[in-house]
């Protein structure tokens, strides 16, 4: 018999305020600001902002205090708060050749034009701990350089000259929402593309890497992989023409795939494309990796049962807020589904019992 | 289709401006500029969201990359003159400021605002992203040739 029971309001409340004093932890150290959180784990905020998929670096800041550096209750929480948000409109598509970038550089080509722009990287540095941040915040005085670009043509361009890469010819197909309407396959690239950019780093790099190694290998060159500003522009109807509505940072990885060519298509160049909010290169680059090995049917490759290749798979376990989700809620109380297995056990046990007793006797 | 007249390209720009402009920038510039006039809300300040889209490739079918927060309003001047706005981030009293700066540049009080308000604030945008944009090209690779091996 299961017997209806309530309780455990004041320990989750004590547990609360226990958590509340815990996150701010040794009070005798001074304690964190939002704006020292964007400024100085900017990284961080912007593994939130992407995957939160709402770009807003204080809100993010403010997410990742709250749940202690805990980066995916940080997304959770923006999640959840966006959705209280109502919607003012759809952006135009934003142009990534206007992009203001701190960091362009091509794995292809030495010599592109606009030069290989290294940025703010930790590229080339030698991974070694450096104590010195422990005892002091100097920074030396940036070196400038007069700037000689305005804007940086793409890479894909050059290739696409000769006639050696897919082209990717502008169209103004409406694109499905994942935000607005369930999530059903089959997806198209647009539709992908939505969810890997706010798929779960981790869950991504993956397979990515799984890729690299041979699961549906489609030898991968960083053709570009650039970082930086651009302008966000939206129609307003009450004005009846279009404003910039702000400034983002993204970070944009076009890949360059090997191709042998198949039943439809010649030998060429394909292409992956990454598109993710803030400075988020690893997860930028994965996305084109993972974008290309799922055009595999539309390209006309072979469907060789690698995981990256199912996008059911892949779409349907990329949001780590859905997985966590499902995860985590095993842990809360399932006292009655429990009781009904252990009921179910018992029987189970006694009917085997019962039978060997029976064999024995006889 | 409209033309693309001269003011409306000034105004897109204006408040395109006032759209990307840091936090409190805007109003303390206003506030040392002008008196505030009065007006009513046509549209009291309100948080939101806009979606973002970026394109496939760069360049090809557009798809809906994440949202982004944005704050909006709009006001009339006792002159009967609209001001608004749409700018990024949740703030309130920033919007307010952007939406006023919008009305007071269609009235007499133009220059003073441009002068003022518009000109600083851009003036700030220009030199910031300089900075950037030189900080940038010194981390430009100079490639040299070592030796060109011949065999």
């Amino acid at each position: 018999m299961y017997v209806a029971v309530k309780g455990g309001e004041q320990a989750i409340e004590n547990a609360h305020t226990w958590l509340a004093e815990e996150r701010r932890g040794d009070v005798t150290v001074p304690e964190l600001s939002v704006a020292q959180i964007r400024e100085q784990m900017a990284l961080a905020v912007n593994r939130v902002m992407a995957e939160g998929s709402l770009f807003d670096p204080d809100l993010a800041a403010l997410a990742i205090k709250q749940s202690r550096g805990d980066l995916i209750e940080a997304i959770f929480l923006i999640r959840a708060y966006r959705t209280t948000l109502p919607r003012f409109g759809v952006s135009a598509p934003i142009d990534t050749e206007t992009m203001a970038c701190d960091r362009r550089i091509s794995a292809t080509f030495k010599d592109v034009p606009g030069g290989q722009i290294l940025g703010p990287t930790f590229d080339y540095t030698h991974r070694l701990i450096d104590f010195k941040l422990a005892a002091d915040g100097e920074v030396d005085a940036v070196p400038e350089r007069p700037a000689d670009h305005t804007t940086m043509p793409r890479v894909a361009d050059f290739l696409n000259r000769e006639g050696l890469i897919e082209e990717a010819p502008q169209v103004d197909t409406e694109p499905r929402d994942l935000t607005r309407e369930p999530l059903e396959m089959p997806a198209d690239r647009a539709l992908r593309l939505q969810a890997l950019a706010r798929a779960d780093e981790g869950f991504t790099l993956s397979l990515a890497y799984s890729t690299q190694r041979g699961y549906a290998r489609n030898h991968a060159f960083v053709g570009e992989l650039r970082i930086g500003t651009v302008d966000v522009q939206m129609d307003i109807p009450e004005l009846g023409f279009a404003i910039d509505i702000g400034e983002i940072t993204v970070t944009e990885c076009e890949s360059v795939n090997q191709f042998t060519g198949s039943k439809t298509e010649p030998p060429q160049f394909t292409r992956g494309y990454g598109l993710v909010f803030g400075q988020t290169e690893r997860k930028a680059i994965s996305m084109a990796l993972v974008d290309r090995a799922m055009r595999w049917e539309e390209l006309g490759e072979d469907n060789v049962g690698a995981p990256v290749q199912d996008a059911e798979f892949v779409l349907y376990h990329a949001d780590n807020i859905q997985a966590t989700g499902f995860l985590e809620h095993i842990k809360l109380p399932h006292y009655v589904d429990f009781q009904s297995e252990l009921e179910l056990v018992r029987k189970l046990r006694r009917d085997v019992h019962r039978a060997q007793s029976q064999e024995a006797a006889e | 289709m409209e033309e693309q007249t001269a003011p409306r390209q000034d105004r897109q720009a204006w408040m395109g401006l006032l759209a990307k402009a840091g936090q409190g920038q805007a109003a303390q510039l206003l506030d040392a500029a002008v008196t505030r006039p009065a007006f009513t809300w046509l549209r009291p300040p309100e948080l939101g969201s806009v979606m973002v889209r970026g394109r496939a490739s760069g360049t090809g079918a557009p798809f809906n990359l994440g949202e982004m927060t944005v704050t909006r309003c709009a006001l009339r001047l006792d002159c009967g003159t609209v001001g608004h706005a749409y700018i990024q981030g949740r703030n309130k009293a920033d919007a307010e400021a952007a939406a006023i700066t919008d009305a007071l540049m269609q009235t007499e009080q133009a220059s003073a605002v441009r002068e003022q308000v518009l000109n600083p604030l851009e003036q700030a945008r220009s030199a910031a992203k300089g900075s950037r944009a030189a900080k940038a090209a010194a981390t430009k690779v100079d490639f040299f040739t070592l030796v060109r091996g011949d065999d």
